[in-house]
């Protein structure tokens, strides 16, 4: 890997922030030291990223690999939800991006651009959340890193579109996908981010995507990360968030299709009366893995936090949740809950959950709780009993599993879409071309637009 | 309608129903009484096509067809309904949803045409009247949180809406005070028709002051070792089952 990079340093150094160049050192010298973490790093226990890492991609870090128009081959339909919307296309950003005016200060686009431009984010904030000395996956993005999305929301401004980033796999050789975004959420500021995932093409990919999320004093990011993606992409995403006084941050996975999915999800409450809600819920099926790590750093004094992912796994899937909550020395009057619960349609599939609770305070309250179970017989029978094929009445006691985690979702149109996307996945009939938000349908054509 | 005949059915390899035979006429009314753990619930059970319990002997004919043979929703579409004794909680299942994905099924099994919104939702008020059903239950998940009589209510409520050919209400009358006993025995009448039938599982006489039937079925250790007219009632309710208990020990 660090040949690769080698190879490819002039190419991807040229034109990046120094700030972002100047990580690399670091970050060569950790992943040396580091590796990809095999099975016997703890945070890894369950998913093994070595093996999938040995793979062959190819790796091309200054060009998608894509040369379509999007506009052409997304034929959308925005009646779900208006917003902010931007593309990244196998990592990078896809200059096409199209949207309407933004409003006066905020700042969406390139993160390979826009990192230069704005030297003085990047100096207070790169490389402040992820660690890359300390993890081998954002090691390894850090020395990769060249571009990704940059969403900047200045002091009190409040967005009221969301911003709608759509990651696109595309092209038809296997490739390595290294994405790097940023988000800074000001005082004082709000806005929604939605990373919606998606493949488009058959090829296999292996994604590492690191963000880092800044939300300011008394900030409020709402984000979204909506996961649909074939069977053959394995991604690491890695979500790491700081959250300052009285600030509030909601994060909600949903992960409703993709081959390996390993969510190290962070957040750093580094304020006082922060308010953190993380939520998840993964729907597996054939022999996807969906490990959710989650991380909730309770340093000061009177926040709280707020965590459920729920699963439904078929087939021989299988999954894993950790999730650490640390409420340090001070953190004084924490609030911290947490919750794990999985729904197991089959002998076959397996699910590991492990509550880590690391408290150092004295005045603190803290619950967490894990459950794997199967389908509620009874229910079932008494739906059966009024008539419901045995089929839809399963289908409806999924869903109803499911529900608690979408009706977390903030925006009315966004959770209006994930139930339909929900309820079609457990149908079976949830399209690869099932785009998230602005595209009901995707184009056929995106498939032969490819290079 | 109901035709049962030397029914057998264990659990656990234990033999709960020993040889029952019934038989139901449309327009009808059966009661059956019996104390606790004789096997009312259980009848209801394998009637209703609960796999829990093992059907090892015996025939049950449905309108002329095999009830045994099929699923317990094909079943409730060739209109068998049981008001359950325990009715369960279904948590992020709305009560709209469950009526309108049930009364559909039923449709499309019979070749009818789905209910448009505004015919389903005119059914489900004028059926919440009938009951008495107060409005904000029909907008909660299924059961969740409902009170004893609240969960009975509901029973009967989804029968008015499923409109079935034959129902069988176990224990509807437990837990419920004197005004929703009324209630739910004013609706079980009005729902009455010539080419419907009710069987009434109950334990006390008291409901069948209000529900009149045409025939009382004592059942006890798994057979029914009495049948008479509604008389029967009274007499159980005045002498206790422990005159049955001891004239059919064994
Ligand atoms: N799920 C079950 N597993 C084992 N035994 C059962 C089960 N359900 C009922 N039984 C037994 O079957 C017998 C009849 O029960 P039930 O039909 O509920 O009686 P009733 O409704 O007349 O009170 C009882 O002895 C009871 O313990
Ligand atoms: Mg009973």
């Amino acid at each position: 890997m660090i040949a690769l990079f080698d190879e490819n340093r002039h190419l991807i150094e040229q034109g990046a922030s120094p700030v972002v160049n100047a990580a690399r050192e670091v970050a060569t010298e950790a992943f040396a030291r580091l590796g990809i973490p095999s099975s016997k790093v703890e945070a890894y226990k369950y998913t093994n990223l070595q093996a999938w890492f040995k793979a062959t991609y190819r790796f091309t870090p200054t060009e998608s690999g894509f040369s379509g128009n999007i506009d052409e081959v997304f034929t959308c339909d925005v009646d779900a939800l208006e917003s902010y919307t931007v593309f990244a296309v196998n990592g990078r950003y896809y200059e096409g991006s199209s949207y309407t005016r933004l409003p006066e200060g905020v700042v969406i686009g390139s993160f390979a651009e826009l990192s230069v431009k704005h030297p003085e984010l990047m100096h207070k904030f790169y490389g402040k959340l992820a660690p890359a000395d300390a993890d081998g996956v954002v090691a390894l993005n850090t020395l990769l890193a060249c571009d990704g999305i940059f969403v900047y929301v200045p002091k009190n401004m409040v967005v009221e579109k969301p911003i709608q980033v759509v990651n696109i796999l595309t092209g038809d050789t296997d490739r390595m996908v290294n994405q790097r975004n940023f988000i800074v959420i000001e005082e004082n500021a709000q806005a929604r981010v939605l990373f919606c995932d998606h493949t488009l093409s058959n090829s296999r990919f292996l994604v590492n995507s690191v963000t880092e999320g800044f939300v300011d004093a008394s900030g409020n990011l709402d984000f979204y990360n909506i996961q649909n993606q074939h069977n053959g992409v394995v991604q690491v995403g890695g979500y790491y968030f700081n959250q300052e006084t009285k600030s509030v941050l909601s994060a909600n996975y949903f992960t409703l299709n993709t081959g390996v999915t390993r969510n190290n999800i962070f957040a750093r409450l580094g304020g006082v009366h922060a308010e953190n809600h993380i939520s998840g819920l993964y729907l597996t099926d054939k022999n996807m893995h969906v490990d959710n790590f989650s991380f909730i750093d309770h340093a000061m004094p009177d926040c709280e936090s707020n965590e459920l992912f729920k699963g439904v796994m078929d087939d021989g899937s299988t999954g894993a949740f950790t999730g650490r909550i640390m409420v340090r020395p001070d953190a004084q009057r924490t609030n911290a809950y947490q919750s794990n619960n999985n729904l197991l349609l089959t002998d076959n599939a397996r699910m590991n959950t492990r509550p880590q609770l690391e408290i150092y305070a004295d005045d603190v309250k803290c619950s967490h709780g894990a459950t794997v179970g199967q389908l509620d017989e009874k229910a079932l029978f008494y739906l059966r009993a009024r008539g419901i094929g045995k089929e839809e009445a399963t289908i409806l006691l999924m869903y109803a599993f499911a529900y608690e985690v979408i009706e977390k979702i903030q925006l009315p149109g966004l959770k209006e879409q994930i139930r339909l996307l929900v309820e079609k996945r457990f149908r079976g009939e949830l399209d690869k071309c099932d785009s998230c938000i602005v595209c009901g349908q995707l184009n056929d054509k995106i498939l032969n637009a490819s290079v | 309608m109901l035709k049962i005949k030397d029914l057998h059915a264990m659990i656990d390899g234990k033999e709960i129903l020993r040889g029952i035979s019934l038989d139901v006429k449309p327009g009808e009314i059966h009661a059956i009484m019996g104390p606790n753990g004789s096997g009312k619930s259980t009848l209801a059970a394998v009637l209703t096509g609960n796999e829990a319990f093992e059907v090892s002997e015996g025939m049950v004919e449905f309108n002329g067809k095999d009830l045994l043979e099929m699923s317990p929703e094909d079943r409730a579409r060739e209109g068998l309904f049981l008001s359950f004794q325990y009715p369960v909680e279904i948590p992020g299942v709305s009560m709209t949803n469950f009526m309108r994905t049930a009364l559909n099924e039923q449709r499309k099994h019979r070749g009818q045409e789905v209910l448009s919104a505004s015919d389903f939702l005119k059914l489900m008020r004028d059926k919440k009247n009938l009951v008495e059903i107060d409005s904000d239950l029909t907008n909660r998940s299924v059961n969740e949180g409902f009170s004893g009589g609240e969960k009975k209510k509901n029973e009967i409520f989804q029968m008015a809406m499923l409109d079935p050919t034959l129902s069988i209400l176990d224990e509807t009358d437990s837990g419920l005070d004197i005004d929703a006993l009324r209630v739910v025995a004013n609706g079980v009448n009005k729902l009455r028709r010539s080419d419907n039938a009710t069987i009434v599982i109950t334990h006390y006489q008291r409901l069948l002051d209000y529900i009149v039937p045409d025939y009382v079925h004592v059942l006890y250790k798994g057979r029914i070792v009495k049948s008479a007219g509604k008389e029967l009632a009274q007499e159980l309710e005045e002498k206790g089952y422990d005159w049955i208990k001891k004239e059919f020990e064994d």
